[in-house]
């Protein structure tokens, strides 16, 4: 293993009779970092993380998870894991949901602990069927960290969760990152990824479509937003060179281009009384949607 | 964030042995308390058997043998054939689908759990309940039916159905593993019921398909508890054979409930760990 690389898949491809879910992929997971893996559906993320977490066997290619196969159990030692759709037992209470996953691990944190640290502690006692989506989410995430992990896999982590306590959990993987630790993020939320990503990996049929930081998504795009109140109409602004989308909104309107400085310029030109000017670069939001649409069928 | 200090420096992953008694045990402890919790499956389990045994086996039998020991043992012993069969089936066959197709199983598999933790706990389960309700049974017998059993006899088949619950649990994790949460109770049903029926534990079944009973391993466990109380069985009450009978070597008996456990396990743990691939189709 390249020591620093805590999870690795080289090559794999993976099919499900006659689809394909991985078309040779490489993805790497570095130390101390978050990274974001993102995708339109049956973009082959689910099945990626079952790999590195061993669930699953590839066709070819390789996985390995702390130098080791993930179907070792001291390979995973290390993890924590948070899935979607998984109803723990209705009947136990949290504290307990928190003791028994510790006993998998050699150092774990007290239940107590675990929950104080995610802001949880009223929810110890609760008999797991009784609480909320939002508690129940909450109660997965301190199961995923009760064994003190150096590699989370957090699967949709927020969704259920009101504003404050998404911002709560968002703070803590924040901190879990300052303290050494790394993550593995799959949502859907793309300003999830932009907030917390080091790291972004853009998969689609299988492949990685592009990888780097949330800046150098950003900036595989060219494309820039434009807002301002003017007199000048829909339709000449369309006929501009480099002009994608105008739409406007009361006095305001929305353009967005390719070559945003010649457009601002022109505008500038056309209407002296423009006014409440603002051009802003894409966000990671338009990358995914202009990658993805590039690779759709 | 709160003042806890967390440490992520912990390159040794090797579990003591020590901590890894520590993890059985937490799983059989919590397996057991969420089974007693569960009102759907403590009660009619732990509650059903002792009930109909009064009712029927000491009550109504009773009335009618007119303190007929024979009768009384064949009752006992029926009774906790049937008590130990429930638990096994309904806490594999159901909790398992449940599980299964829920995603706490996925969870648990993903997470650094030890392989054989999680059935293991379920076995300590269902031994749980079959202690508990064969004490109740072994009680009830002591203080109200005409066994004329010694202690060790009634122990001797509280051993045996105790232990005899286990090709109960390879049957219901079969089940558990091929049916969904939903349609499990239903599909453990489909089984446990003939099996009970057909194993001749509450009536005799007509001479002309007394052979299915070799099909239900309710009967074979049957025989075995008749075999330490030297009784009959219903079906040989019935032809007017007072007392048990040569027939087959009690060994026969153990080791075909030996070979249905291990055969049934060991398909369905094959079909447990490659289990996940629809789902993950389904959602990826």
């Amino acid at each position: 293993m390249n020591g620093d690389y805590l999870a690795e898949l080289s090559g794999v491809h993976k099919r499900y009779g006659n689809t394909i879910a991985l078309d040779g992929l490489d993805l790497q997971v570095r130390r101390g970092e978050l990274l974001a893996v993102l995708g339109p559906n049956g973009a082959g993320k689910t099945t990626a993380i079952s790999l590195l977490l061993g669930l699953q066997q590839p066709d070819s290619g390789s996985v390995s998870l702390f130098g080791q196969s993930p179907k070792r159990v001291e390979a995973r030692r290390p993890i924590g894991v948070m899935m979607q759709e998984v109803a723990l037992a209705e009947e136990l209470r949290v504290r307990e949901q928190i003791d028994l996953v510790a006993s998998y691990y050699p150092n774990p944190l007290t239940p107590d602990a675990v929950l104080e640290m995610i802001h949880a502690t009223p929810l110890a006692g609760r008999p797991y069927g009784k609480l909320s989506a939002g508690q129940k989410r909450q109660a997965q995430f301190a199961v995923a960290l009760c064994g003190r992990p150096k590699l989370l896999f957090l699967d949709e982590p927020t969704v259920g969760l009101d504003v404050q306590a998404r911002a709560m959990m968002w703070e803590t993987l924040r901190q879990l990152v300052r303290d050494g630790a790394s993550i593995v993020l799959t949502t859907h939320y793309i300003e999830e990824a932009e907030a917390l990503a080091d790291r972004v990996v853009v998969l689609a049929k299988g492949r990685v479509i592009a990888s780097g930081t949330v800046n150098e998504m950003r900036a595989l795009i060219t494309r820039k937003h434009i807002s301002c109140a003017t007199s000048v109409t829909v339709d000449s602004i369309e006929s501009w060179p480099g002009v994608e989308i105008v739409i406007r909104d009361r006095e305001r309107l929305h353009i967005t281009a390719s070559n945003a400085e010649a457009v601002t310029r022109q505008l500038l030109n056309a209407d002296s009384d423009l006014q409440e000017l603002e051009v802003h670069r894409a966000g990671l939001a338009d990358a995914f949607t202009e990658l993805t649409q590039e690779v759709a069928p | 964030m709160s003042s806890q200090t967390l440490s992520f420096d912990f390159p040794n992953t090797a579990m003591p042995r020590g901590k890894l008694l520590r993890t059985y045990l937490t799983e059989a402890k919590y397996e057991s308390v969420r089974a007693l919790r569960a009102p759907a499956f403590a009660i009619p389990f732990l509650l059903l058997p002792i009930a109909l045994y009064v009712l029927f086996g000491i009550l109504l039998a009773g009335s009618v043998s007119h303190g007929d020991a024979s009768i009384s043992r064949i009752m006992f012993v029926n009774f906790s054939v049937f008590g130990v069969m429930g638990p096994g089936m309904f806490g594999f066959g159901a909790f398992v689908a449940t599980e299964r197709t829920q995603g706490l199983l996925t969870l648990k598999r993903a997470l650094p759990m030890p392989k054989a933790s999680y059935l293991l706990a379920k076995m300590v389960m269902t031994m749980l309940f079959s202690v508990m309700i064969m004490a109740t049974l072994v009680i009830a017998a002591m203080a109200f039916a005409h066994t004329r059993l010694s202690i060790s006899q009634f122990l001797a088949v509280a051993g045996i159905d105790i232990l005899g619950s286990l090709p109960f649990c390879a049957i219901g994790l079969m089940i558990g593993t091929l049916a969904s949460g939903k349609s499990a109770p239903a599909f453990v049903n489909l089984a446990y019921l003939p099996m009970m029926h057909l194993g001749g534990l509450f009536y005799p079944l007509p001479k002309s398909v007394q052979r299915i009973e070799f099909a239900s391993p309710a009967f074979y466990l049957d025989k075995l508890g008749l075999r330490a109380v030297g009784a009959p069985s219903l079906d040989q009450l019935s032809m007017g054979a007072p007392t048990v009978h040569g027939g087959v070597a009690p060994m026969i008996y153990v080791f075909i409930l030996a070979v249905v456990t291990p055969a049934f396990a060991a398909l369905s743990i094959r079909r447990l760990q490659g289990g996940n691939v629809r789902r993950a189709v389904a959602r990826d």
